[in-house]
């Protein structure tokens, strides 16, 4: 599988314009607006993992989401260590459900998994509410300190935008390797054709539950870059629509490919809040269903496939 | 070296697909699986490379037992299958076919991966390099860069057979590989099953084609409801009485398709 990239010329102009947009971005909403971007880039790649790469459909991804973002928060809030060492954790405590739900699923495949993912998100949400001692339940936990690197604070919104740049970055390189090498290709292989795939030898099992656990851990670490960005965590992290807008993300941007999570991301955090500058509120959740069902209809492959091959033959 | 099948059943609920079947496919030659249809000659297939758990008997290869592995484990002891109906992996490419079947030749670990080590990168060049040798060796240089999907079927049936050599077996089981095929596309086959054998691979194949089985066959084998009724050299299968009477007794199921 040698994936299809973008040429060096348009990732070097993609790069100066994410590195410089702090500075000619000047309405900090529209940071903010970048900076949420981010984060859901991040839980986009880690869902197209599973969803583009495997073809199994997650529909409990916010509790990963969630399960990080508690993580970090507690991390700070009750232990008292670093931001770092939140983040760190929410990975591994992220990717550990991922490999309960990996393991859990194993027998159970399309709408099986899907129905245990939901159930599992579900779960995780009712703890979050009723576990008062640890998660505060519905009134979630405030003044989640912001990460510091020795003298530098990540207080500020420019800073913060640094931080989950190089949080997408590094997402986007772990997918990227991982497609490239016998890991993706076993991923792809089971997405296509499970049993021609055991016939060469792929364990089956392995390799999904691989794919949950990083998937998974990716999640959580968006998560834990939530709770720090916005300083506070309830059990709204849990949403459905938190799920549904990732999958709506991956889909449209196009599932199975490295850019388009990211494009996907970037459009559906904007598209909402334009809506909301060009349009009164009664049309702004209409108008964005309209865009959607008009994108799936035309583009059904995704916006990423669909301009690469228009590129290829031009 | 010889993949042993002894006391073989399988059972389904009441249906009997196979009862107590006994042979060995020696290293080194072309054996053959035939008889009519529901014989139970892809249901020994199965019981063989571990997709179904035989109700009884066991299979060994080279003197250790491969039932009760899963069907990536009896890959990893160097037994591979294709499958009866068209099998590849519809949306890749012809080289991303075979890359996949060479999944058991790459070592790269998850951490090696992630760091983007040099050897990884090495490792994955000699692969694309093996994979185009199989392609050659199949035929198909002119469509590496095409989607499986969008090959002729005999040509898919090829990337089934590359992707399956890729997996470096030591006996390969062919289910019916030249089924639908032309006249041409046949021929092509058998000579790809000589050139096999050639590489040291022990081949077993379920084929309805009788030219063609009896043509590449060192020893073929009979199965009739689940037992089989005769085996030797094609000479002797085909003035076999027993023989006869089954192909001839259950409406001629040799014509094959």
């Amino acid at each position: 599988m040698r994936a299809r990239l973008p040429s060096t010329s348009l990732l070097v102009a993609l790069a100066v314009v994410a590195l410089t947009a702090p500075f000619w971005l000047t309405n900090p909403y529209w940071l903010h607006v970048l900076i949420m971007g981010g984060i859901f880039a991040v839980l986009a790649l880690s869902l197209n993992l599973l969803l583009g790469y495997t073809g199994q459909l997650s529909l409990g991804h916010a509790a990963f989401f969630g399960i990080g973002a508690y993580a970090s928060a507690l991390t700070t809030l009750k232990l008292e260590r670093s931001a770092w060492e939140g983040l760190a954790l929410a990975a591994l405590l992220a990717g550990l459900a991922g490999w309960a739900i990996g393991r859990l699923a194993l027998k159970l495949r399309g709408a099986y998994f899907v129905l245990v993912t939901i159930s599992f998100a579900g779960v995780i949400s009712l703890v979050s509410v009723n576990w008062m001692e640890l998660t505060n339940g519905p009134l979630g936990l405030p003044g989640i300190p912001a990460p510091e690197l020795g003298p530098w604070s990540f207080r500020t919104k420019r800073a913060y935008y640094y931080l989950v740049l190089a949080a997408v970055a590094l997402s986007y390189l772990v997918c990227r390797r991982l497609v490239g090498s016998r890991i993706g290709r076993a991923f792809l292989a089971l997405r296509e054709n499970e049993a021609l795939a055991e016939s060469v030898g792929i364990d089956v099992t392995r390799y999904l539950v691989l794919a949950a656990v990083i998937s998974a851990a990716m999640a959580g670490v968006a998560g834990g870059l939530y709770a720090h960005y916005t300083r506070f965590v309830s059990p709204e992290v849990f949403l459905f629509t938190y799920t549904v807008t990732m999958v709506i993300m991956v889909v449209a941007g196009g599932k199975g490919t490295l850019a388009g999570p990211i494009v996907g991301a970037l459009l559906f955090t904007a598209l909402p809040e334009a809506l909301r500058e060009v349009t009164s509120w009664q049309w702004q959740m209409l108008t964005y269903g309209l865009i959607l069902v008009l994108l799936v209809f035309f583009l059904p492959r995704g916006i990423v496939p669909t301009l690469s091959r228009l590129r290829k033959s031009p | 070296m010889t993949l042993a099948v002894r006391d073989l059943a399988v059972r389904f609920g009441g249906v009997t697909a196979l009862d107590g079947v006994s042979f060995d496919v020696r290293a080194g030659t072309i054996t053959s699986l035939i008889g009519p249809n529901g014989a139970g000659k892809t249901t020994a297939f199965n019981a063989i490379t571990g997709y179904l758990r035989p109700s009884g008997g066991r299979v060994t290869y080279d003197d250790a037992p491969l039932t009760g592995l899963r069907p990536c484990d009896v890959a990893r002891r160097g037994i591979v299958r294709t499958f009866q109906k068209t099998s590849v992996f519809p949306a890749l490419t012809v080289t991303d076919n075979v890359m996949i079947g060479l999944h058991l030749r790459g070592t790269s670990g998850l951490a090696a991966i992630l760091a983007g080590a040099r050897r990884v990168l090495e490792e994955e060049r000699s692969l694309r390099g093996r994979a185009g040798e199989i392609i050659a060796l199949v035929g198909l240089e002119h469509r590496r860069d095409h989607v499986a999907s969008a090959l002729p079927y005999g040509e898919q049936r090829l990337v089934e057979l590359a992707v399956a050599l890729a997996a470096r077996p030591r006996v390969l089981l062919l289910d019916e590989p030249a089924a639908g095929m032309t006249g041409v596309e046949k021929d092509t086959v058998s000579r790809l099953i000589r050139t096999i054998r050639g590489l040291d691979i022990t081949v077993f194949l379920v084929e309805h084609d009788m030219r063609l089985v009896m043509g590449i066959s060192d020893v073929v084998i009979v199965l009739n409801h689940g037992r089989v009724i005769a085996e030797g050299a094609p000479a002797e299968i085909q003035t076999h009485p027993e023989v006869i009477r089954a192909y001839l007794g259950t409406g001629g199921g040799a014509a094959g398709r």
